[in-house]
């Protein structure tokens, strides 16, 4: 896949939609295009994150370790952004993202993500916009989990 | 040492200044004849002086006119080739007598250096005592040549010239010499002022090349704490004392040239006016007036060489006592204590027995305390305490690096203070807190703990014997050492193997001791072999390729982590200029920077037609950069990462750019062309994505590769080691050669994953020692700089414990390492050495815990003596001191 082929699949993202082309190039550029053989680990829950990545191609999915063992939580896809919030809250990883199969993912160091960020005031509002919906998802599941827990 | 140069020149070159003298005199009459011929030419064979008549007997033989000018013609001829001869054997002569005058005085200096108390160095620094030997002594050389010959020589001429003219007339010899009283009243005066000025030059040299040292030393810490400025004032400070003393020089030196130059001209008036005088009263011939002032002329000549000798003379007393002086601190060596080699090398594995140990420290403080004190052969003893308790003090004196101030350290029948570095050096081994590293490999490194004095002759053929034979006979000369640098030195005995063959083995369990294997299995794979001089390894390492190629084929998960090379195919993940080569470069001729510009290059590419596409390339990439690097700041990291044109040069580029938009690619210069052309070298199509080397671009790259090997020139094969399946790259490292390919770009953790599986198949072949051994041969860099502080540490362990002493003394010396490290290399040393007396400071009481006995010093005395038990129970001052640190 060529530059300009991975300009166009950034476009398609949401997050980056309303980014010159230009600035796209460059953010293609100066990522580092990788591939995830299946099960290969992308980020450990735990860990300093330095990087956010963008799913080119391929799943991922996303666990949670917990006292009562590992919890499935998201499965990632194509155009989506996985391991922002470490590098947002500089917190460690919240969570663990694993290739579910083949995976090919744009790394974006933690510099540029801030770069982009502060130059387009979009990028942030669709950042809000994405973890807002998280945030929905996850309080439907904590209500979930309550009145199971509380009829039980 | 001589305390004057010349009772070092008499010492040492006394024969040969006698000859030097006597070939000076041997000169003098064909000197004389030389002169006096001329005259007899002009007199006799011209006939000038009239009614000569001819034939003429001359010699007892007879002569017609013209055979007595061609005879003394040619005699003339033959004097002047005699002198000439005479000059040019005296003056070769002159100087092979100071070049080895000075190689004496710089070995004698070195070999006390060697000798010279540790606490020594303390107050003298590299940067005063490196120049001392260097460049200090290096006019000596030349002044030692002269010290008696041109004295005398100068002095005959001096004298044979005034006697010339005492015959002629006795006033006017004295009104030519009237003055000489006075010059040798007044210049020594002068001259001792300058002296002393001089003494002052030298040392402010020294203390300015001790800054410039000290600088260099602490070049970080100017660096991190913004302490340039300060540098720079307080070395122009040192620059203004130094140009004081230089000007100051000078003026007084130019004044006692201008003192002897006037009264050298005030001469003549005497001669003018009283000779002028007796010449008119008629008590003198004009003729011998004109001849006296003649010889006055001549006299000069002489007379100034003396007085300039006379300077020379001076400097040279300065400089040699200002460098003995410093070479002879109390406390020094005997030499043969240090290179004598004893009958035979007594073991030492004897109880230690101290009694009543005190050591002071320069500055009066007491660093030891009638420490008495006995360890059993084969005991483990942990010195524990505060720092500047005394233990570290302890070890020194221990291992003999410092002679205690009072009492004694007997080591069964031996006095320690006796026993010759020889025995010392050998039978006791001693690590400090940080051991120096030699710049070398690290093999020789560890070998150096057991390379003591040549034990076999090297091989040698025909031509070096004889260099050689010649080199030790200039050092049996001048005293030099005479061992031979490349016999084999280690004592293979020591170590306890039978040979080299058996000491890869022996340096491999030393390397598992200090816990260094796994390095310099890392180094290793970094490392080089010469695979002429090691055909096996190249050959295992080429299978080691095969397998690993054969794991990559068998896995599809591993294989896209290696691109391998191939002749036909184009690599993405390599460069163009390396898909150009097809090789390893070797020298500075197609190297990344170089290689676009090689002439041999740009003309590959002419021949294929590929020179215009690169410049449409290199237009296409600039237009990129300029289009993504433009608004970037340019001190921004991404220039360094990613861009293909550095931030001084893009404004160039981006004019460059517009031209081309404005009137196309042809009128570029030959300058704006070779820009553009270089940059393609550089794009490697995996990494960047650019989409510029479609398939026929490929295609014909590939084809320049081919029109690059086959053509290139005898001189520039030389410059690159191609790569060939089934041949070894000399030029590349192990692991490039294993790989024999590119590590894919974008591959996750590749590097990693290809790092287990390189160490899966050198053990799958049995070749990971092989290359641990290629790990030894690691140049380790500037004392060591290439090593981590850690290493250099386990180097130092492994190289004492390689010659197995019988006593070990060990100050603090895995405090570098990280904690777990520290224990476990405590656990193997204590282990290898079994029945060897071992005595360990360290601050740790964890660590003491290991060892037989503990000894707790503080405030320079013996405070405690127990067992590690000790440490735990409560009320003692073990306990104390544990539960303090």
């Amino acid at each position: 896949m060529s530059l300009n082929e991975e300009v166009e699949l950034l476009r398609n993202i949401p997050l980056f939609a309303k980014i010159e082309p230009s600035k796209l190039k460059l953010l293609a550029f100066t990522s580092e295009r990788l591939i995830y053989q299946d099960d290969q680990v992308l980020v450990h829950q735990g860990d300093m994150g330095d990087a956010a990545f963008i799913i080119i191609d391929g799943t991922a999915s996303v666990t949670i370790d917990t006292d009562a063992g590992e919890i499935e939580v998201a499965i990632m896809g194509k155009g989506d952004v996985v391991g922002e919030i470490a590098i947002l809250c500089d917190v460690p990883r919240t969570a663990t993202v694993k290739a579910s199969s083949k995976l090919t993912v744009l790394k974006i160091t933690k510099e540029l993500f801030f770069r982009l960020v502060n130059e387009f005031p979009q990028i942030s509002i669709e950042i809000m916009r994405e973890l807002a919906a998280r945030l929905e998802r996850t309080n439907a599941q904590l209500r979930g989990a309550l009145s199971r827990g509380s009829g039980s | 040492m001589e305390p004057t140069i010349y009772r070092f020149i008499l010492r040492y070159s006394k024969r040969e200044q006698i000859l030097l003298l006597i070939m000076t005199g041997l000169s003098f009459p064909f000197l004389y004849l030389s002169l006096d011929l001329p005259k007899q030419i002009i007199n006799d064979a011209l006939g000038a002086k009239s009614g000569k008549a001819f034939p003429t007997t001359w010699l007892g033989f007879e002569f017609e006119q013209l055979e007595f000018l061609w005879t003394l013609s040619f005699l003339f001829l033959v004097l002047v080739c005699i002198n000439g001869a005479f000059k040019y054997y005296v003056n070769v002569f002159r100087g092979q007598l100071g070049e080895r005058m000075l190689r004496r005085l710089r070995y004698i200096l070195f070999a006390r250096i060697l000798r010279f108390p540790l606490s020594h160095f303390r107050k003298v620094s590299q940067g005063e005592i490196i120049p001392m030997i260097t460049a200090e002594v290096e006019p000596l050389g030349g002044f030692i040549g002269d010290s008696l010959a041109l004295p005398a020589f100068q002095g005959g001429t001096l004298l044979t010239i005034l006697t010339f003219m005492f015959v002629q007339d006795p006033i006017l010899g004295l009104a030519a010499i009237a003055l000489y009283p006075i010059q040798m009243y007044i210049i020594p005066k002068l001259q001792a002022q300058v002296n002393a000025l001089g003494k002052q030059r030298v040392r402010a040299v020294r203390a300015l090349s001790d800054r410039i040292g000290e600088n260099i030393s602490g070049i970080g810490e100017i660096h991190a704490n913004d302490g340039a400025r300060l540098s720079l004032a307080r070395f122009t400070t040192r620059l203004d004392r130094i140009y004081d003393i230089r000007f100051e020089i000078y003026r007084r030196k130019f004044f006692i040239k201008f003192l002897n130059n006037f009264l050298a001209q005030l001469t003549p008036f005497f001669f003018y006016s009283i000779g002028g005088y007796l010449a008119i009263t008629g008590d003198l011939s004009l003729g011998a007036l004109v001849a006296v002032l003649a010889a006055y002329k001549d006299l000069s000549a002489p007379w100034k060489e003396l007085l300039n000798f006379y300077q020379r003379l001076q400097d040279a007393f300065i400089k040699y006592e200002q460098v003995i002086e410093q070479f002879d601190p109390p406390g020094t060596m005997d030499a043969e204590m240090q290179t004598t080699e004893p009958e035979s090398v007594p073991r030492l594995d004897t109880p230690i027995k101290t009694s009543n140990l005190g050591l002071v420290d320069d500055d009066g403080v007491v660093l030891l305390e009638s420490v008495g004190l006995t360890i059993p052969s084969g005991q483990k003893v942990a010195l524990l305490g505060p720092s500047s308790g005394g233990k570290e003090a302890l070890t020194l004196v221990l291992s003999r690096l410092q002679p205690p101030t009072s009492g004694q350290i007997a080591i069964g029948e031996h006095d320690l203070a006796s026993l010759p570095e020889a025995v010392t050096g050998r039978r006791v081994g001693y690590v400090g807190s940080s051991a120096y590293v030699f710049t070398t490999t690290i093999r020789e490194n560890l070998l150096i703990g057991a390379m003591h004095r040549p034990l076999s002759e090297p091989e040698r053929d025909d031509n070096a014997m004889s260099v050689w034979r010649k080199n030790l006979a200039d050092a049996r000369i001048t005293g030099n050492s005479t061992d031979d640098p490349d016999a084999d030195w280690v004592d293979y005995q020591a170590i306890g193997v039978a040979g080299p063959d058996a000491l890869p083995e022996r340096l491999m369990e030393l390397l598992d001791i200090v816990d260094l294997r796994d390095d310099c299995y890392v180094l290793g794979l970094r490392g080089t072999i010469d695979p002429v001089a090691r055909p096996d390894v190249a050959e295992r390492v080429l299978s080691a390729r095969r397998a690993f190629a054969e794991k990559l084929k068998g896995d599809p998960a591993l294989g896209d982590l290696v691109e391998p090379f191939a002749a036909d195919r184009y690599n993405t993940n390599a460069t163009v200029a390396e898909n150009l080569l097809f090789g390893t470069p070797v020298g500075a001729a197609f190297t990344a920077d170089t290689i676009a510009a090689h002439p041999y290059v740009r003309q590959t590419l002419d021949s294929v037609g590929l020179t215009d596409d690169f410049i449409k390339m290199g237009r296409e990439m600039a237009a990129t950069m300029v289009e993504l690097f433009a608004d970037l700041p340019s001190d921004h990291e991404f220039f360094s990462q990613f861009s293909f044109i550095s931030p001084d040069d893009l404004p160039e580029f981006q004019t460059l750019i517009q031209r081309i938009d404005r009137g196309g690619l042809d009128p570029l210069g030959e300058e704006d062309r070779a820009r553009l052309l270089s940059l393609p070298f550089k794009l490697i199509p995996a990494r960047h994505r650019l989409g510029m080397l479609d398939d026929a671009m490929q295609v014909r790259i590939l084809n320049a590769r081919r029109s690059f090997a086959e053509n290139l020139p005898e001189e520039l094969r030389v410059s690159v080691a191609f790569f060939s399946t089934a041949a070894y790259n000399a030029a590349a490292s192990l692991q490039d050669n294993i790989l024999f390919g590119k590590v894919a770009y974008g591959q996750a953790d590749a590097n990693a994953r290809i790092g287990v599986l390189i160490a899966e198949v050198l053990d799958g072949l049995g070749l990971r020692d092989t290359v641990i051994e290629v790990g030894l041969d690691f140049n380790v860099g500037i004392a060591g700089s290439r090593l981590s502080a850690s290493q250099r540490q386990r180097i130092g362990i492994a190289r004492v414990l390689l010659r197995r002493p019988d006593v070990l003394v060990f100050n603090d010396a895995v405090a570098m390492l990280d904690a777990a490290s520290q224990s476990r290399v405590v656990a193997a040393v204590l282990r290898q050495a079994k029945d060897t007396t071992v005595i360990w400071t360290t601050q740790r009481p964890e660590i003491a815990a290991a060892f037989d006995r503990v000894i707790m010093m503080q405030g320079g005395q013996l405070t405690a003596d127990g067992t590690p038990e000790d440490l735990k129970r409560e009320g003692n001052s073990f306990h104390a001191f544990a539960a303090g640190a």
